[in-house]
């Protein structure tokens, strides 16, 4: 008797001086929501649940990331090898912006296709916009941070996007970068707004949220809530169903994170930043792309920009442009279609922004664009004028009570759907761009959902670069303590440590000494520096191998295709002085000498060393040397993948239990 | 007895499912935070520099050395005869830090410390032939006036503890491991 009272007494001690659980109580609890809401309003509370996984997942990640141009990219490295379960909150924030993108886009296109920003939930609409807006900006500072070639010139061309601002454009781009080109200066505060605009949006979604309960949820139907028998409080309805939302989505998430954590990236962040050379195609983050197409589509640079913005903001007209009082897409037969097509439309664009600016893809671009705008500016306020609605329904609790949960659960289905088309396609025209010639796909030990290494590969592997490879490539990022993972000893690795040179130094007389290796050092450079390596190397510069099979298209299969890839040249082809002939390579005329052949490695275990061996133990090597965490990050999502698998069954019973009452 | 049975079926499997989901839910959250804690210990190639080795053979008689280990200096002194004989003649009932000279050594010709002052973090001075050693001829941290003698054990001042003895070992005569 006196322990809930006592409980009672500390509440209302708390609820006299500051009401904050009768408000989270009002506002999470008893929230009346309409009961007939399907799987797509799910993505609301799905976003937020992604801006906190950002926010926390980012936290962490800032107290080992190092904001300067000469130590960011390996900071991020180090992040990746060295951090306790760094690769795991790296891919965690990586793909979660990818993720937090899809879950919005779906969001967004909810709120179209049943007239959410029609009244009264215009501002509604237009928080929501702001924050769209602000997580684009976000995004973007985010992609720069890792400082490879993509993070320079994504960041480049973005910023001189303001460029085309007539007399005072170029003043602005000065401004935004803090010096003359996109530099330390412009890293350093990219750094700082990324870490604080997520709690600027954090704030924002709190105001999204409170228009929200002010006006209350729109629902598939369109029509407004009658009274208290059309509605369901919050808890525990949309509690259940929302985890179970989050339990699905994890599960897509996570086959991300531990199997394909590159997939929806670009390999050539994996190479560090260089001001000197710019990628031959360079693209946005696919999230960007269907804005980049309408950028590319108009051939002037000003009207180029403006159509770009003109694309976002136009969504701010919507209420506006779309006059037709009927809400709900269902009951709008011209308007749905116009919806679809419109889906379609932005799908375009999207791939066309994957593809290179020529040929065929130029005019589709500017069909898709011109269309986009038709979209919203002829054919939304024509068809609200000429539509005849189909007859609305009286209340939301007729229609609920007559067609069951089969609507909720098809509608659950198609949201799954879409989300994972949007997720590969995504990525498919990412990494559609990459027009390569034929690749091996050799079987590799480490694909599929349990690959491990092959130790004994990765010996053999690591003998072939010491002996060949490491004539001329550094491997910076790897330690001689790493080779314990090959399966040699603590004393084995030692002595391997000990038979390299390490210049060490300045010792007390102020001069560089050679000193025998130690298991902490990393693998030594062949070249004291780029200067020294390209002049060594008829003016090429061999890149450091640690992240080779990372950043190439086609990963392992590319390495090794290219090693075994070199041919006489066909009569037609002339080399260029210093070059050879290989198939892979792109251009074919590569600077590298052809290194693989029969018999130039022994192998101690027998293993015959023809050159195809010798290609692909090496490439096994160059792998663990680019993903040394592969093995810990399949281990551990078969684990993650199942423990999610049992919740979510979890999460659906109950959901279930609790809504059987309201079906 | 059948309209409640029917009635209390359905409410304990809610209540079963209901504290099944919330077990696993808060199982998985809790499991989850794990990764994130442990990103906050020292990384790989932080642990691997906890170990090093250090080649004594430079260092003469009534010499002293400074390294960096664990991103702290470890003093080692090689001992005269005479702080030998001083530090062990010390009685350590008498002592703030009770210990014999003996067990802070593995060969009393070689004293290796930690060389951090026991009271507030600060580095002693002692390891420079001009250096203040302070009273008992060892160590004297300038901070806040510690004295530590030819062993490292605190004799005066607000330490409270001897300078710590990390853990290291002889490798051969002229060679040790520390961590």
């Amino acid at each position: 008797m006196t322990a809930p009272n006592k409980k009672q007494a500390v509440i209302n001690w708390i609820e006299d001086r500051l009401p904050i659980i009768s408000l989270m109580k009002h506002s999470a609890v008893d929230y009346p929501a309409p009961k007939n809401l399907n799987y797509w309003w799910n993505y609301g509370s799905l976003a937020g649940f992604m801006l906190v996984v950002m926010i926390v997942s980012g936290l962490f990640l800032a107290m080992h990331y190092t904001p300067h141009v000469d130590m960011a990219f390996d900071s991020v490295e180090r992040i990746m090898r060295d951090v306790n379960y760094g690769w795991l909150i790296r891919y965690i924030h990586m793909n979660g912006a990818s993720m937090f993108f899809i879950l919005v886009y779906i969001h967004i296109f909810r709120g179209l296709y049943y007239g959410s920003y029609k009244p009264p939930r215009e501002l509604l609409w237009w928080v929501g916009l702001v924050i769209f807006i602000l997580m684009m900006a976000t995004a973007f500072m985010g992609y720069v941070l890792p400082w490879g070639q993509m993070s320079l010139w994504g960041a480049t061309v973005i910023t001189n996007l303001f460029s085309a601002v007539p007399v005072v454009g170029d003043t602005i781009v000065t401004l935004l970068w803090g010096g003359f080109s996109v530099d330390n200066p412009t890293l350093n505060r990219f750094f700082v707004l990324h870490f604080m605009l997520p709690f600027v949006i954090f704030g924002v979604v709190f105001i999204h949220v409170w228009a929200l309960h002010t006006v209350k949820s729109n629902n598939p139907l369109g029509i407004d809530v009658k009274g208290p028998q059309d509605t369901i409080p919050f808890h525990p309805y949309y509690t259940v169903k929302d985890l179970f939302g989050i339990g699905v989505f994890l599960i897509i998430f996570s086959i991300f994170i531990f199997w394909y954590p590159n997939y929806l990236g670009h390999p050539d962040n994996y190479i560090p930043a260089d001001p000197m050379v710019t990628p031959p195609h360079i693209v946005p983050e696919w999230y960007f792309l269907p804005f980049y197409a309408i950028l590319r589509a108009i051939p002037d640079k000003l009207l180029g920009v403006i159509a770009m913005f003109s694309a976002i903001l136009i969504l701010f007209a919507l209420p506006w442009l779309d006059r037709s009082k009927v809400r709900s897409a269902t009951f709008r037969p011209l308007f749905k279609i116009a919806f679809w097509v419109f889906v379609v439309d932005c799908l375009v664009l999207g791939y066309v922004g994957a593809m290179p600016a020529e040929g065929i893809w130029i005019p589709i671009g500017q069909v898709a664009t011109f269309y986009y705008f038709l979209h919203f500016l002829v054919l939304l306020p024509v068809i609200s004028k000429i539509e005849k609605p189909l007859p609305l329904p009286e209340s939301i609790s007729e229609p609920v009570i007559k067609s069951g949960g089969a609507s909720g659960a098809k509608s659950a289905v198609k949201a799954m759907i879409v989300a994972a088309v949007l997720a590969v396609s995504g990525g498919t025209a990412a990494q559609a761009a990459s027009g390569n010639a034929e690749l091996h796909h050799p079987d590799w030990s480490w694909s599929g959902v349990f690959g491990t290494y092959d130790e004994a590969q990765l010996r053999r592997g690591y003998k072939v670069y010491r002996e060949v490879c490491s004539a001329c490539h550094g491997m910076k990022l790897r330690a001689f303590r790493n080779l314990e993972d090959l399966g040699y000893t603590e004393d084995a690795v030692k002595q391997i440590a000990a038979s390299y040179q390490i210049t060490d130094g300045p010792d007390e007389y102020g001069d560089m000494f050679e000193r025998k290796g130690l298991p902490s050092d990393t693998f030594p450079a062949p070249f004291p520096n780029d200067q020294a390596a390209k002049a060594a190397n008829g003016g090429a510069l061999p890149p450091d191998l640690s992240l080779i099979t990372k950043a190439r298209f086609g990963g392992a299969d590319y390495v090794y295709s290219l090693l075994l890839g070199y041919e006489t040249p066909p009569l037609s082809v002339e080399l260029p002085a210093g070059k050879y002939y290989n198939t892979v390579f792109a251009g074919n005329a590569i600077s590298m000498p052809p290194q693989i052949m029969d018999g130039m490695v022994e192998f101690t275990d027998g293993t015959p060393s023809n050159s195809e061996q010798i290609a692909r133990d090496v490439t096994a090597f160059l792998q663990w040397a680019a993903e040394p965490e592969l093995e810990q990050r399949h281990a551990m999502g078969v684990k993650v993948v199942l423990f999610l698998f049992f919740a979510t069954v979890l999460f659906y019973a109950l959901k279930r239990r609790i809504w059987s009452d309201v079906h | 007895m059948a309209e409640n049975s029917t009635d209390a079926a359905p409410t304990s499997r809610r209540d079963f499912l209901l504290h099944a989901t919330t077990a696993v839910g808060v199982t998985g959250a809790a499991v989850a935070v794990w990764p994130f804690v442990d990103s906050l210990n020292p990384a790989a190639d932080t642990r691997a520099l906890s170990t090093i080795e250090v080649d004594l053979t430079p260092i003469a008689v009534g010499q002293a050395i400074t390294v960096k280990w664990r991103g702290k200096p470890v003093f080692i002194r090689r001992r005269t005869p005479e702080e030998i004989a001083t530090a062990e003649s010390v009685n350590p009932d008498d002592l703030r830090d009770p210990q014999t000279d003996a067990e802070r050594v593995t060969k009393p010709e070689w004293l290796v410390l930690v060389g951090v002052c026991t009271h507030l973090g600060c580095v002693p001075s002692g390891q420079k032939p001009a250096d203040q050693r302070g009273e008992y001829g060892g160590w004297y941290c300038p901070c806040h006036g510690s004295h530590y003698d030819t062993s490292g054990r605190i004799r005066k001042g607000p330490a409270p503890l001897n300078m710590a003895v990390p853990a290291y070992s002889f490798l051969s005569d002229s060679l040790i491991r520390i961590g």
